[in-house]
């Protein structure tokens, strides 16, 4: 490693291509922990919003008017306004109303900090989507499946959790992609709240070491493999509930 | 209500049951019963609410008016226990409607796993009998779209036996096969029907019900036109209707 890192180092000396955020431990510790943050943002959102996609898409199905009604009026608020406006709206306004805890140094501060309003608001806001792609799949599954599985003796619930979700899965898959893949990239969002994610921590790294171009090319790089791992692990998972004779 | 039912009684009893669907009346007040062991054709053309009436057997379709009871236990009613009456109750479809995305053997296991709770080498241990009993050894591993429309059929059987009902619905099952496989479905009927199991049957096959049937109902336009034993009911039947759609379709 150290040879990479003086290797980078020379880079600088005889090119002026500034590639400190590697070479520097005190800057490498900073970025890493950005990219981190990022990932884990990522993830707990993806896992989240997908859980709402699913809960939802089952009370939709509800014959509950009022239920239907709650969750109608979520995604309506959620897709027709802007992800930063909503991350604002959680941050600047919620956020402050919140009770205040009492920290390990004995300082007071908000319940929760910008690392949890980013993930609440980031996962409403794909959850939403999630909820419309979910309900497309549901949707899909035939009525005469369910019917059987009604005369079989499954309750509501048995027939979303055992034949529906698992069939619509299938199909909705592609689209789910789309949208969790755009909500990684909007994980860059949290920046305007301050989230120490890979964004943030490169615009300090390039401000204080004016090495602006090459800290795009490394943040543009970064997306890029996240967003390409991400889409390769989906592709295995679309490929393993591959089923014959179904949806082909 | 407390359920007093007896063997001797009848297993299905409908009493002059009425289903709308909208404006259109698809029963108009059909009643019989079914005794336990019998096996029951219903027959009659396309419209005249035949699946509707299987359909309101299980609870899939509520009815409006009259009465329905399975082993004494009262279906047109809000109470009902939709588990209770379709553990009694079988039901094999047109369309087979296998869940697509399990094999032969989970598609038999699926029930009896998650709405019996049952233990799960039990039931693969009687699934594997049940594939076995229509004839699909080899094929417990394979997928509904792998499977001949017969195979799927008699999947659905042994998906619809794994639940030990009393009463198994059959409707129009062999309506979607082509006429090689039908055979193979019927025979696996048949077999049931011989050992005792009561079984309502919605089908065009009339050499079957001739064959299998203990009594056959006909059907038009939401009422029950004629009915009797396959001997009298295809020699002798009275009632112009039936005469008309029999020499259609014998």
């Amino acid at each position: 490693m150290e040879g990479l890192w003086d290797f980078l180092r020379s880079l600088h000396d005889a090119y002026g291509i500034n590639l400190v955020h590697f070479y520097d431990t005190f800057e490498r510790g900073r970025m890493l922990r950005g990219m981190w943050t990022s990932i884990k943002l990522a993830a707990v959102c993806i896992v989240l919003s997908v859980l709402i996609g699913i809960l939802g898409a089952w009370l939709q199905g509800s014959r509950f008017k009022v239920l239907k009604a709650v969750v109608q009026g979520y995604i309506q608020f959620f897709r027709n306004t802007p992800p930063l406006v909503q991350m604002y709206f959680f941050y600047f306004a919620l956020g402050p109303q919140m009770p205040r805890v009492v920290n390990e140094y004995g300082i007071s501060q908000p319940m929760l900090g910008s690392f949890e309003w980013a993930v609440i608001s980031l996962s409403f806001f794909a959850g939403a989507f999630n909820i419309e792609i979910f309900r497309s799949g549901v949707e899909a599954v035939q009525r005469s499946t369910v019917e059987a599985a009604e005369s079989l003796g499954f309750n509501r619930w048995q027939i979303y959790r055992y034949v529906v979700l698992p069939l619509a899965v299938r199909v909705c898959l592609p689209a789910l992609n789309n949208n969790l893949v755009n909500l990684i990239k909007t994980t860059t969002q949290a920046y305007a709240i301050a989230v120490p994610e890979t964004l943030f921590v490169a615009s300090q790294i390039w401000s204080d070491r004016i090495n602006v171009f090459e800290m795009m090319v490394t943040l543009l790089t970064f997306y890029l493999l996240l967003v390409g791992i991400f889409v390769w692990l989906m592709t295995r998972l679309e490929r393993s509930l591959r089923v014959p004779g179904f949806g082909q | 209500m407390t359920n007093a039912w007896t063997p001797d009684q009848p297993i299905v009893s409908i009493k002059d049951v009425h289903k709308s669907f909208g404006p259109v009346e698809v029963l108009k007040g059909v009643s019989f019963n079914v005794r336990k062991g019998e096996v029951v054709c219903i027959i009659g053309p396309s419209g005249s609410g035949k699946s509707t009436l299987l359909r309101c057997i299980n609870a899939l379709v509520p009815i409006e008016k009259g009465s329905i009871t399975v082993e004494g236990q009262e279906v047109h009613d809000a109470a009902l226990d939709k588990l209770e009456l379709r553990k009694k109750v079988g039901m094999v479809f047109q369309s087979y409607n296998l869940f697509p995305h399990k094999t032969a053997l989970e598609n038999v296991m699926m029930a009896p796993i998650h709405v019996l709770k049952r233990p799960r080498e039990e039931v693969e241990a009687q699934a594997r009998r049940l594939i076995k009993k229509v004839r699909l050894e080899g094929k417990e591993d394979a997928y509904p779209g792998e499977l001949s429309g017969g195979q799927q059929q008699r999947v659905a059987i042994a998906r619809s036996l794994a639940m030990n009902p009393d009463i198994m619905l059959f409707d129009e099952v062999t309506a979607a096969l082509d006429p090689e496989t039908v055979k193979e479905v019927l025979v696996t009927i048949r077999e049931l029907a011989e050992e005792g199991m009561t079984c309502m049957l919605v089908t065009h096959e009339m050499g079957f019900a001739r064959e299998v049937g203990d009594h056959i109902y006909f059907t038009d336009r939401g009422i029950i036109v004629e009915h009797g034993p396959p001997a009298t009911f295809f020699s002798n039947a009275s009632d112009p209707r039936t005469r008309a759609f029999l020499s259609q379709i014998l």
